[in-house]
């Protein structure tokens, strides 16, 4: 791997993992994992169509994540299925959908491994703008309403009655997951996409007293498992993306060493301290 | 319990209803927060509700009790405004400020949320506001506690904190001692008819059960789709309405909670808490 290749998937990585963090803390807090995997899944999808009509890749891999999450919120209308129940139907019809039009159409030319696995060396300066301006647009919107989603996660009739307006809340959450799906697609590929969101997130659970917290840690966690990961592929010769989630895993293993901050405990030895 | 005691009980409650009426007139703090004309709620092919007039004045505590599906929760909706009338109308003053205790509140392990965040769940409150609401329920020593690992009393008193922080006009608790021991139900109604007499807010109270009416209460509306009867507890709990929708037992099973003005409130835990030192 070059330098000069590596420099920028660093770059690209660093900058979805800075957003992973925090979106990656709503995922696990509302149960989103499989929503997040039948994103992924339907980015194939995307990727055909979008070859197939001539647009930016991360266009068409959104434009479809977008149709699913909107046929997701349909179908749960219907209150007959489960949530994952109707993922299951989504993600692997998305993904086969995918494959089966990859094939058909031999003119797109599709290296499907490139797709499944990621591929940095096809990083470019274009992929980076994309990157960052799809993370600037998820963390300005996780910024600006961390509140709000925040105390909808909590309680949605709650916040509602005390004058916050959840209402697309989840809606929004989906878009951004989404998007996440769109700008980390070509970096660390469909199949490992999920794992960007949910490992660091989990890792920042087991040290974290806030939500605030747990999502500062989370990017900390995100961005030294993209550093590792991608070091460790150029030394080693690993498929990126891999090494990538393989980083993560190993930092979460690691979380475990570190004593739990257990809660009552500290606050009890606080209270005994106190009235000794 | 013999006819005696109840007929004593209803005399001592009318002189309760009778001093707080009093009082309001001569704070002369009479203002409707929320009205309802005919207010009715249809979802699908079906009314959750239908004609609610129901009018909340500050300082007054109003009970909604009924049977499961009655649509209880439903009218604090409406209330609230989560929820628009499909028919009739809601009139709510302009910046109604509402404190909110939901039913059934879970907060997963996956959310690190102690006390002190949860304070702040809706808005921004100094250090101090939430030591002094927390300290108002007795649970300022829980400041620091992960809210998963609170008991059923002392989440229900800290939720009552956390809406209370906000200085509510009118505060709504969907079934407040759900899961509280007898002993923490009592501190907890305790703690309200507290709240009202300090704050003089409205409150919009969800009875868990059918047959446990606070003494305080100025208003029992008694709901089952519609508004069966509605008046003082023991105006509700004396008519053909209410005796019809549950039963000639109830009559004899109304208990009605006992208000004395001789408590203190301290940081001490409440008997069946779980953090008792």
């Amino acid at each position: 791997m070059s330098d000069n290749s590596l420099f920028l998937a660093l770059l690209g990585g660093v900058g979805l993992a800075l957003v992973a963090g925090p979106l990656g803390c709503f995922v696990i807090w509302r149960r989103m994992a499989y929503f997040g995997d039948t994103m992924a899944h339907s980015a194939l999808l995307g990727v055909a169509l979008s070859v197939l009509f001539g647009i930016h890749m991360a266009l068409g891999v959104f434009g479809v994540a977008i149709l699913i999450a909107i046929a997701l919120v349909i179908l749960q209308r219907g209150e007959t299925l489960s949530a994952d129940a109707i993922l299951g139907v989504l993600s692997h019809s998305t993904l086969a959908l995918g494959l089966v039009l990859v094939a058909l159409v031999p003119q797109l030319n599709i290296d499907l491994e490139q797709f499944l696995f990621g591929n940095i060396r096809g990083v470019g300066t274009m992929d980076i703008v994309v990157i960052y301006l799809g993370a600037a647009g998820i963390g300005g919107v996780l910024f600006r309403y961390w509140r709000t989603l925040l105390a909808a996660t909590v309680n949605r009739e709650l916040a509602e009655a005390e004058g916050l307006k959840p209402a697309w809340g989840n809606l929004v959450l989906m878009l951004l997951v989404a998007t996440s799906v769109a700008i980390a697609m070509k970096l660390v590929g469909i199949l490992l996409i999920t794992s960007l969101l949910i490992i660091p997130a989990a890792t920042a659970r087991r040290l974290a007293v806030s939500p605030e917290q747990m999502a500062f840690f989370a990017t900390i966690i995100g961005v030294l498992a993209v550093s590792g990961g991608l070091s460790g592929a150029s030394v080693w010769g690993t498929p990126a993306g891999a090494s990538i989630v393989v980083a993560a895993l190993s930092l979460f293993l690691l979380s475990f060493l570190v004593p739990t901050q257990n809660l009552t405990d500290s606050w009890k030895d606080a209270q005994g301290e106190k009235t000794q | 319990m013999d006819d005696l005691s109840i007929a004593d009980r209803l005399e001592n409650l009318n002189d309760q209803h009778q001093r707080h009426k009093e009082e309001k007139l001569s704070n002369n703090t009479d203002q409707t927060l929320v009205s309802m004309h005919k207010a009715g709620v249809c979802k699908g092919k079906r009314w959750l509700v239908r004609d609610v007039d129901l009018n909340i004045e500050r300082g007054e505590i109003v009970t909604l009790i009924g049977p499961n599906g009655s649509g209880k929760t439903t009218v604090t909706r409406l209330a609230t405004g989560v929820l628009k009338p499909t028919s009739g109308k809601v009139a709510r003053i302009a910046k109604l400020k509402i404190g909110h205790v939901p039913q059934r509140l879970n907060i997963g392990w996956a959310l690190p949320l102690n006390v002190a965040r949860l304070m702040t769940l809706t808005g921004h409150h100094s250090r101090n506001d939430i030591i002094k609401q927390l300290e108002q329920v007795g649970a300022s020593h829980l400041m620091h506690a992960a809210v998963q690992e609170l008991s059923g009393g002392e989440f229900q008193r800290v939720l009552l904190a956390r809406a209370m922080i906000r200085m509510p006009d009118l505060l709504v608790l969907d079934e407040p001692v759900q899961g509280v021991d007898f002993a923490s139900q009592l501190a907890l109604y305790r703690l309200i008819s507290d709240i009202r007499a300090r704050t003089n807010c409205a409150i919009l109270l969800v009875s868990h059960d059918l047959h446990v009416v606070m003494a305080e209460t100025d208003r029992v509306v008694c709901l089952n789709g519609h508004v069966c009867c509605s008046g003082s507890p023991e105006h509700v709990a004396g008519s053909s309405e209410y005796l019809e929708l549950f039963g000639e037992q109830a009559r004899q099973r109304l208990a009605i909670y006992q208000h004395h003005h001789d408590h203190t409130h301290d940081s001490a835990p409440q008997p069946g808490d779980k953090h008792v030192r």
